[in-house]
């Protein structure tokens, strides 16, 4: 598997962050000449899995959250989001949809929004030590490019 | 992102233009609250053509605005949203509580 690309991110928990997070993933997917729609669905999974670090993984402190993007085989984009947070205790519950212990300002759809705007997605959490959340989007090519 | 908003004969509508997310859905949910308080619409419209990203905070949002307007016995649908706004819409399964119109 050839990695041809990458970039690392590291910022703190601050909401103000979310906007800066997506737009800098789009910003970095657009090598890959992504449609505006792909563009709103990398941006959307990017906004739910910071998200959650803010709300979920530290929500009485500001902790780090680092976000890598890779190039795979010339056409895939990875972004992972990590968090040095409380992690989550039943990764499963956590995934169902409407599942939420942030109250009625979260819908509990951050997870399910991840699951059907990426190819793939994988999540490792451990208490108290933070979580992982991977996806996967493989980007098409558009017929007349280059 | 701004709201803003526009009252006749019972119905209030709601334009929420720029972008929603987490860092701003606190204040955009205060906000129409505010606004459903002081006109007690029979129809809420909340109005998403220049909404230009929305993430799950966006659904929060919209189905709080539904609780609330059932309370007031009112009505409440989502209008002409933006193609992102409307492929989130469609994911998380909301429209099955809250129609969606498309007048244009």
């Amino acid at each position: 598997m050839n990695s041809s690309n990458y970039i690392k991110i590291e910022f703190p928990s601050k909401s103000c962050n979310e906007a800066f997070a997506r737009a800098a993933a789009a910003a970095f997917a657009t090598q890959l000449d992504p449609s505006m729609e792909e563009l709103g669905d990398i941006k959307t999974a990017v906004s739910e899995a910071v998200t959650n670090c803010i709300v979920h993984a530290y929500p009485q402190t500001i902790g780090k959250v680092s976000m890598r993007l890779r190039v795979i085989d010339s056409c895939i984009l990875e972004i992972s989001v990590r968090d040095w947070g409380c992690g989550i205790e039943n990764v499963g519950q956590a995934m169902e949809p409407l599942y939420t212990t942030g109250g009625d300002d979260r819908s509990g759809m951050g997870f399910t929004i991840m699951d059907s705007f990426m190819d793939s997605l994988r999540v490792r959490s451990a208490s108290g030590k933070g979580t992982t959340v991977t996806m996967r989007r493989c980007i098409s090519p558009r017929t007349g490019r280059r | 992102m701004n709201i803003n908003a526009a009252y006749s004969a019972g119905r209030l509508t709601v334009y929420l233009v720029g972008e929603l997310d987490h860092h701003q859905s606190r204040t955009a949910i205060r906000s129409i609250e505010e606004l459903l308080d002081e006109y007690m619409p029979r129809d809420c419209v909340l109005e998403l053509s220049q909404l230009n990203f929305m993430d799950s905070s966006g659904i929060a949002l919209i189905v709080k605005t539904g609780r609330l307007m059932k309370e007031q016995g009112g009505r409440v649908w989502i209008e002409n949203p933006a193609t992102q706004p409307r492929r989130v819409i469609d994911a998380s399964g909301i429209d099955r509580l809250i129609p969606v119109a498309i007048n244009k």
